[in-house]
């Protein structure tokens, strides 16, 4: 079972959390203005890297909140986690960060 | 190849069984093949064997990145079936059980085809109104499925606990020509049969890159080995589908999560047929070693990891437990986990792709084993014609831009 750290509560057990999908898919600002490519882009089609992932989670037994975590796919360790709203930290899966 | 039969076992074992030959050549890679296939798992390997058997197509290289089998072929829980709900899964899924009721005799080679029914069990009103429209949806397209009431249930498959239990079992739907099949010996005989038909099968060589020409066509694949040139490339890779395709520039609309399996320790033949819950999320059968084989579910993320979290497995023990009371007893062998590409609507995709050329076979997420043989079959036909087969045509990638979804999400046997 995964350790993951709430932005807001600290480390606590995965079942804990559910799982929200990629992080960072902004909903279109003019929704009638896309064409079928771009909305199946938006609803369906996923990066689903082989390393580090940008996620969204929810700390559904806890507090309740989203927050974005960047997790290396190959080994499940999460390099950090940040809070809803905040961009994508520059890092890479080798610079560590907290288990 | 050698033939397999009784005779020949007989004969090559009054010479100390010294005379057999290796099943399948390990070729060097050829400069130039008119098909490549990525991924040598059952259905990169069937479609490689159809290409050549019923395309005339037999100047293909099957490539792997690890052993031909290594994947989720090896890593499934080996369930073959065809009751699914809607018109288009169940037209694919039972091509596939009729290819299986012939194929260890097509192939020469014993792929353990054992039609001892696929049980669903009912635990509740809706699990029996949901299994009944099944019933009918089958029938009406020619796939057989039966309702079976509570005690009927207990005579097909008397280990079951049907009341004493947190949700009793009050019926079950059952699909007398699903089984199970020897996981392996489906890799190993498509291997051998298409190896005899003059495919490369080319392991231990990993696609690093898909070469496109000015026009945006294929032209080969970069791998570990060098470049390798060819007009058409079909790619296999199950769960590392979205990494390969985006060496050609596609996103795909798949997501890779862990799916866990267990097995316990082999034991006299105990459980006669396969039974699934959806409602309290167990699957379980018993292998011809004596092995009780038994999945769980997805973890909740996406990953490559190859294994995923005890809490799953956990949970599937408690329900077998449930289901079959005298199996608390036993003790689990080994667990392991594949990676398992899943589409949002949970039908594959077995299409051509915007870049011509290149050709996918993907997204069967939880359940491609069963479909082993007609998956290679219909993809060998898209590749060899540039267009898909009457099966595979609804199964497209643009089905997801033109929003014809084949939704068997809410339809699968249990819930991922």
């Amino acid at each position: 079972m995964l350790i993951i750290t709430c932005p807001w509560c600290g480390a606590r057990p995965e079942v804990e959390f559910r799982y929200g999908g990629e992080a960072h898919i902004a909903r279109p600002a003019d929704p009638s203005a896309l064409t079928d490519q771009e909305w199946a882009d938006f609803l369906y089609n996923r990066t689903n890297p082989k390393g580090l992932h940008a996620e969204r989670w929810r700390h559904i037994h806890g507090c309740g909140r989203y927050f974005n975590a960047l997790r290396d796919t190959v080994s499940d360790f999460f390099v950090t986690t940040y809070k809803a709203g905040e961009p994508r930290p520059d890092i890479d899966a080798s610079s560590g960060g907290n288990p | 190849m050698q033939k397999f039969s009784g005779f020949e076992l007989f004969r090559r074992a009054l010479g100390g069984h010294k005379s057999w030959q290796p099943q399948w050549r390990n070729p060097e890679p050829k400069a130039e093949y008119d098909v490549i296939i990525v991924g040598a798992g059952g259905h990169g390997l069937a479609a490689a064997y159809y290409l050549a058997k019923e395309h005339g197509i037999t100047n293909v290289a099957v490539i792997e990145r690890g052993w031909l089998g290594g994947g989720n072929t090896g890593r499934n829980t080996t369930i073959v079936r065809s009751n699914y709900l809607f018109d288009e899964s169940a037209a694919l899924y039972e091509h596939a059980v009729k290819l299986w009721e012939g194929l260890s005799q097509d192939i020469n080679y014993n792929v353990m085809y054992s039609a001892r029914g696929v049980l669903m069990l009912a635990h509740n009103h809706h699990d029996e109104i949901s299994f009944k429209r099944h019933v009918h949806a089958n029938r009406l397209n020619g796939v057989d499925n039966e309702w079976l009431t509570a005690e009927q249930v207990k005579e097909f498959c008397p280990p079951l606990n049907i009341t004493s239990m947190r949700y009793p079992i009050i019926g079950g739907a059952l699909q007398r020509r699903g089984g199970t099949a020897r996981h392996d010996a489906v890799a190993w005989g498509f291997a051998r049969a298409a190896d005899s038909r003059g495919v490369d099968i080319i392991q231990n060589c990993e696609v690093t890159g898909i070469r496109r020409n000015a026009s945006g066509a294929v032209e080969g694949v970069e791998t570990s080995r060098g470049f390798i040139r060819a007009k058409k490339v079909g790619v296999s890779a199950a769960g590392h589908t979205s990494v390969v395709m985006a060496m050609a520039g596609l996103r795909m609309p798949l997501e890779s999560y862990p799916l866990q399996a267990l097995v316990s320790e082999p034991v006299k033949p105990a459980f006669p047929t396969v039974v699934m819950s959806n409602t309290i999320h167990a699957y379980i059968s018993q292998s011809d070693k004596g092995e009780m084989v038994i999945g769980a579910g997805t973890d909740a993320y996406t990953s490559y990891s190859q294994r995923g979290a005890l809490h799953i497995t956990a949970h599937t023990l408690d329900a077998i437990c449930e289901l079959v009371p005298q199996f608390r007893r036993l003790r689990m062998l080994r667990n392991w986990g594949g990676i398992v590409d899943v589409t949002p609507d949970r039908s594959p995709i077995i299409a051509k792709t915007p870049v011509p050329g290149l050709y996918v076979n993907c997204g069967w997420g939880t359940g491609g084993f069963k479909a082993t043989p007609g998956s290679g079959h219909v993809f060998a036909h898209t590749i060899a014609r540039d267009a898909p087969h009457a099966i595979n045509a609804p199964f497209t990638l643009e089905r997801f831009r033109d929003g014809f979804l084949i939704d068997e999400a809410a339809a699968a046997a249990v819930a991922h």
